[in-house]
């Protein structure tokens, strides 16, 4: 049974008061924003500042000219640039995720099998890069990968290679440096969702004579279907729009659309092009957030 | 409940744990380099700090990571304040109006690319100055407003779990014996949700302290923030200024997170105890 929320007697008016001052927050500065985007997305560039002409302007005497202006959509879907980031985002943001599910997993596993106390440790220890800053990390990677860098070295020191490998400013660099950094997003939902496992299930069905590859694959697996789902989601959607790791690990052909927006935005002042960048990956990205959301909805509903 | 575990698992979770610290040791073992080149271990001169003696001259690091600790702090106190009652309201009000858009609102910043968010921030700021005059240009004020907005759904988050996961039959009781609701909030919630409350502000605090993406965009000329300035340096390749720099940022926040975990894992048998 759910008990009712003791705050009952707050009344309405009290209720209203507490949320209040955070909804009224996210519709002025996240809500409101996306409408700005989609309107300047229908202007016309202009060379002025702010480099967008208004969609209503006054015309003369007591007339209002409104004008909606599809070129920049219309642009989107000529220069095959912006339709080839897109596809590569989403490859590469896919290929991330699946690295992620094939890395993360064994290690939230083995986690949530570990005895309490080393699982808090190795939980902190998964956390602990995320709290260090991103930029720091995805830094050392070039330390690491560049030509006269530290796996280099090592490996003509070992006498693998003779020859440096040139992995820095290709798109291994940027499938590592995006793993690398998403990893504690993918593990986490994944752990807290495996934590609250029934062991005994697994133990059923060895009894009962399944082996452990059968069992993972048909109790533990599906169980954990959630967790899965939100780690992945965690990790798609900002990889599809990722821009710090494609510009400092993938070099200058890494065509990433977080990247593409980047560059009309600072480089080329064309505001309403990258409007409409950003309201495209939105509408693509959008399906997959309220899957997270429902996803998420249901992994709380299972707890209680 | 079974503690066995396979050699395979072993085996992946010390890679996995490899891979997450290979780069971060990298960066502080190089950090006492004396070559220039950074990763060509230089091993007549090292180690030595100078590289931690030129970054504590350094104007514009010191500078930029001056104008990042305030947006920061500023950012961390703001987004407790309108996470924690986000979080409380969606906890503990089961049904209000606004109550789907308000999870709406405060799960999408978690995911959301940060180029949509920056860019969208700052075309709401300079359509604000146009329209009403206000912000006056961009800068510290308009960083601060652009981390609070995805740093509060992050506290939201940490603090609406913790009210989920503790028993309301102390906030029934003092309400039974006459307690006003508000006052139930700040004797009896609030220090039970104390520690949600601070890593929520630590987490902020370390967004803000971190975030690349949206400072960019809502940042105005003189108002370089410590990671602005950091990618303006990585992208021209390694430098030995960094690996300092990373070195210090790791040793804080290690330094922090094991505190806070040690005195929060305390809380927690002391609670444990006290029931």
């Amino acid at each position: 049974m759910r008990r009712k929320s003791p705050y009952r007697k707050l009344g309405i008016s009290g209720r209203g008061l507490v949320v209040a001052l955070p909804y009224v927050w996210l519709v002025l500065f996240f809500v409101v924003p996306f409408v700005i985007v989609l309107k300047i997305s229908f202007s016309d560039i202009d060379l002025a500042i702010p480099p967008y002409k208004p969609l209503i302007e006054w015309v003369g005497q007591n007339a209002l000219a409104i004008r909606v202006n599809f070129n920049n959509y219309a642009f989107l879907f000529t220069d095959s640039l912006y339709i080839n980031a897109f596809l590569n985002s989403i490859k590469v943001a896919f290929i991330s995720t699946l690295l992620c599910l094939l890395i993360g997993y064994p290690i939230a596993y083995g986690i949530a099998r570990s005895t309490p106390t080393a699982r808090n440790i190795l939980l902190l220890l998964v956390v602990l890069p995320f709290w260090t800053s991103l930029l720091l990390r995805v830094y050392a990677w070039i330390g690491l990968l560049k030509a006269n860098g530290v796996i280099n070295n090592v490996l003509i020191w070992l006498g693998v290679i003779h020859e440096p490998i040139t992995m820095l400013y290709t798109p291994f660099a940027m499938y590592v440096g995006i793993v690398y950094s998403y990893l504690p997003f993918f593990i986490l939902p994944l752990y807290a969702n495996l934590e609250k496992m029934d062991w005994q299930l697994l133990e059923a069905a060895e009894d009962l004579g399944c082996r452990p590859w059968q069992a993972f694959y048909k109790i533990t697996l599906p169980l954990s279907r959630n967790g899965v789902l939100a780690g992945s989601m965690l990790v798609f959607i900002p990889a599809v729009g990722e821009f710090v790791i494609p510009a400092l690990l993938g070099g200058p052909n890494a065509l990433m659309i977080g990247r593409v927006l980047w560059d009309e935005f600072f480089s080329n002042r064309a505001w309403p092009v990258a409007s409409a960048v950003a309201i495209l990956l939105l509408i693509l990205l959008v399906p997959f957030m309220m899957w997270y959301q429902s996803v998420q909805a249901r992994e709380s509903a299972g707890t209680r | 409940m079974n503690h066995r575990r396979s050699y395979f698992i072993i085996t992946c979770l010390a890679f996995g744990f490899a891979f997450l610290y290979i780069p971060i040791l990298s960066m502080v073992v190089f950090s006492f380099n004396a070559s220039k080149l950074v990763t060509v271990w230089d091993s007549a001169n090292s180690p030595t700090l100078k590289w931690y003696a030129s970054l504590l001259h350094n104007e514009e690091i010191l500078d930029a990571a001056w104008i990042s600790l305030k947006v920061a702090v500023m950012n961390a106190s703001g987004a407790v304040i309108l996470g924690t009652l986000a979080g409380f309201g969606l906890a503990r009000f089961s049904q209000f109006r606004g109550r789907f858009t308000l999870n709406a609102m405060t799960t999408a910043p978690l995911v959301m690319p940060e180029v949509i968010t920056g860019l969208s921030l700052l075309l709401l700021f300079v359509a604000l100055e146009q329209s009403i005059g206000w912000p006056a240009g961009r800068g510290i004020t308009t960083m601060t407003i652009g981390h609070m907005t995805f740093s509060m759904a992050y506290v939201t988050v940490v603090v609406q779990s913790r009210m989920a996961t503790f028993d309301t039959a102390l906030e029934e009781a003092a309400m039974d014996l006459g307690c006003r609701p508000v006052k139930v909030f700040f004797l009896i919630t609030l220090p039970i949700i104390f520690p949600a409350i601070l890593s929520g502000w630590l987490l902020a605090f370390t967004l803000s302290w971190d975030d690349l993406v949206i400072s960019s965009f809502t940042s105005g000329p003189g108002s370089s923030t410590l990671p602005m300035v950091v990618f303006s340096k990585v992208r021209l390749g390694v430098s030995p200024e960094i690996n300092v720099l990373a070195t210090i940022t790791i040793t804080v926040v290690t330094l922090m997170i094991v505190g806070v975990s040690l005195w929060m894992a305390r809380a927690e048998k002391m609670e444990k105890a006290g029931t």
